[in-house]
C-alpha cells in the first residue's frame, strides 16, 4: 500500500516545526514514531499534504523524576518506557500497559506523546494517564501550556492540541508510599485493541483510600474515568464489598460498542470484572 | 524527492527518493536486497523486520527519508566470513523454517530478543517474538532454534573471554 504524496519536512527544534505548521496549516501532519499516522496513509484514510517529522529534535526523550513530579519527554519510546528500571519499580502501571502495546517490533518505534496526541479512546496510554492524573504539557508558538488530561480528550481522535501545537512532556504526580497501580486489557492476540481495559493508580493510609484514579480503554467514544467508582472508594475505608460496588459502578457507566470483540453485554462484564483485579492488584502493590 | 543517505549491512548507499517510498521498498526495490519480505503490509506480521540501529523495526511502517543517516542491517548483512550467524545456523539445525516466508523477520527480530535477554526462557522468547507471525505455524521449533542461538552465542561469548 502506497500512501498519497507529501512533501517532508525535518526540522531540529521545536521553533521551527512551529513555522511549518503555521505556514501549512491544516495541509500539515506532525510526525513522530509513525505507527499511528503511517498505517492510516497507507490506508489512505490521512493524506496530509505536508509531513513534519519531529522524531529528529533533541530532548525529548527522558523519563525522570523532578520536582515531585515524574516527567517523561513525549518521544520517548514505548521500549524505553517498557525497560525503565525506575518504572518497572515505582510507576507498574505503566510498565504493565507498555508490554500489552503493539509488540516488541512496534514499541522500539512507538512514542508516548504520540500515542496520546492521536486521542484514540482504543489506545491504552489515555486510560493510564487518567488514573495517574496527569498533565499534558504542550508547546506551540505562543509558548508553553499545561493541560489537565481531564481536559485533554475533547472526542472520537480529537485532542485539546491545537493545529500548530506539539505534546513535549508528560507531568505525573511522583508515586508517594502508599501508593500502587496496575494495568490490564483483554485483548484477542497481540497487537490488537482491547475488548476493554483498565487503569488503577491508588493511594492507601492505614487501609482508608486517600486518592484514587481510574482510567478505562475502549469503551466509550473517547478515554474515560470512572468517576462514580472513585467517588465511592475515596476516604472509605477499602473493603472486598466495596470494591465489587465500584467495579459493578465501572461496567454500568461504559458505553462500549458491539464489534469482533465482542457484544456490549460481554464488554460490560470485563470491564466490571478487570475494574475488581486491578484494585485489588493496585492495593496488594500499594501494601508490599 | 530527497537525498538520504543510509548505512545498510555496513555499505553506505546515497539516492534521491520520494518522500513517500516506505523504507522495505527502498531496501527490497532501490537496493534489491529482497531477503526482507513483505507479508502483510500493516505492521502486524514482521515480515519486513530489519535492524535500524540496532533494534528491531518494521520497515513497512517508516519511510525511507526517515532512515537518512542510520544504520541497517538486514538479513542478507549476518554472514561474517563465509559464517552463518547463530541464528540463521540455530534456525537451520533445528528446522525453524518451513516455507521460510517469515524467517529473515523471525532472526532479524530475535536478534534484538537476545540482545535484551541473552539468557532467555521459554515464556520470554514467545514474547519476544510476538511481533512476527508464521503461517506454518512452526513455532516450536522458532522457540528450539532461538535457544540454540542463545546457547551458542553464550559460548563463543565464553570462548572470547577465556581468549583475552
Amino acid at each position: 500500500m502506497i500512501p498519497a504524496s507529501f512533501d517532508y519536512h525535518c526540522p531540529s527544534t521545536l521553533q521551527e516545526a512551529f513555522a511549518l505548521a503555521q505556514e501549512y496549516g491544516e495541509n500539515a501532519k506532525y510526525l513522530s514514531g509513525g505507527h499511528s499516522l503511517i498505517p492510516m496513509m497507507k490506508l489512505r484514510l490521512a493524506s496530509p499534504e505536508h509531513i513534519i517529522d519531529i522524531g529528529r529534535i533533541d530532548g525529548l526523550s527522558y523519563i525522570k523524576e523532578e520536582d515531585g513530579l515524574l516527567k517523561i519527554g513525549a518521544l520517548t519510546t514505548e521500549a524505553d518506557l517498557e525497560f525503565s528500571p525506575l518504572l518497572q519499580e515505582k510507576y507498574p502501571i505503566i510498565t504493565d500497559a507498555v508490554k500489552l502495546i503493539g509488540d516488541p517490533s512496534v514499541r522500539n518505534k512507538a512514542t508516548l506523546g504520540g500515542n496520546l496526541a492521536h486521542g484514540d479512546a482504543a489506545n491504552d496510554h489515555p486510560a493510564v494517564m487518567l488514573a495517574l492524573r496527569a498533565k499534558i504539557i504542550a508547546q506551540g508558538p505562543n509558548g508553553s501550556r499545561s493541560i489537565d488530561i481531564d481536559e485533554f480528550f475533547q472526542g472520537f481522535y480529537t485532542t485539546e492540541l491545537t493545529q500548530e501545537e506539539i505534546l513535549t512532556e508528560i507531568q505525573i504526580p511522583a508515586a508517594g508510599s502508599g501508593s500502587g497501580s496496575a494495568y490490564h486489557k483483554i485483548e484477542r492476540k497481540v497487537g490488537d485493541y482491547a475488548a476493554s481495559g483498565v487503569a488503577v493508580n491508588i493511594s492507601l493510609a492505614n487501609g482508608v483510600c486517600q486518592e484514587i484514579g481510574i482510567g478505562l480503554t475502549n469503551v466509550n467514544p473517547q478515554p474515560l474515568r470512572a468517576s462514580r467508582s472513585e467517588d465511592a472508594l475515596r476516604g472509605k475505608e477499602v473493603t472486598d464489598e466495596l470494591i465489587q460496588e465500584a467495579a459493578k459502578m465501572a461496567g454500568e457507566d461504559c458505553k462500549p460498542t458491539a464489534d469482533l470483540r465482542g457484544s456490549v453485554d460481554y464488554k460490560r462484564s470485563i470491564t466490571k470484572e478487570l475494574t475488581k483485579r486491578m484494585l485489588n492488584l493496585a492495593i496488594e502493590r500499594a501494601k508490599a | 524527492m530527497k537525498k538520504v543517505t543510509i548505512t545498510i549491512n555496513g555499505e553506505s548507499h546515497t539516492q534521491e527518493v520520494e518522500p513517500r517510498l516506505l523504507l522495505v521498498h527502498f531496501i527490497r526495490e532501490n537496493l534489491e536486497l529482497t531477503g526482507t519480505h513483505i507479508g502483510c503490509d500493516t505492521s502486524h506480521c514482521g515480515a519486513c523486520t530489519i535492524l535500524l540501529n540496532d533494534k528491531s523495526i518494521k520497515s513497512c511502517t517508516m519511510f525511507a527519508v526517515q532512515a537518512d543517516g542510520a544504520e541497517i542491517t538486514t538479513i542478507e548483512g549476518l554472514v561474517t566470513n563465509g559464517n552463518l550467524h547463530p541464528l540463521q545456523e540455530g534456525f537451520k539445525e533445528e528446522h525453524g523454517l518451513q516455507c521460510g516466508f517469515c524467517t529473515p523477520g523471525m532472526i532479524m527480530r530475535s536478534i534484538d530478543l537476545l540482545n535484551h535477554h541473552p539468557n532467555p526462557s521459554e515464556e520470554e522468547i514467545r514474547w519476544g517474538i510476538s511481533s512476527n507471525l508464521c503461517r506454518c505455524t512452526g513455532y516450536n521449533n522458532i522457540v528450539k532454534a532461538i535457544q540454540y542461538a542463545a546457547k551458542k552465542m553464550k559460548e563463543e561469548t565464553t570462548v572470547e573471554a577465556a581468549a583475552n
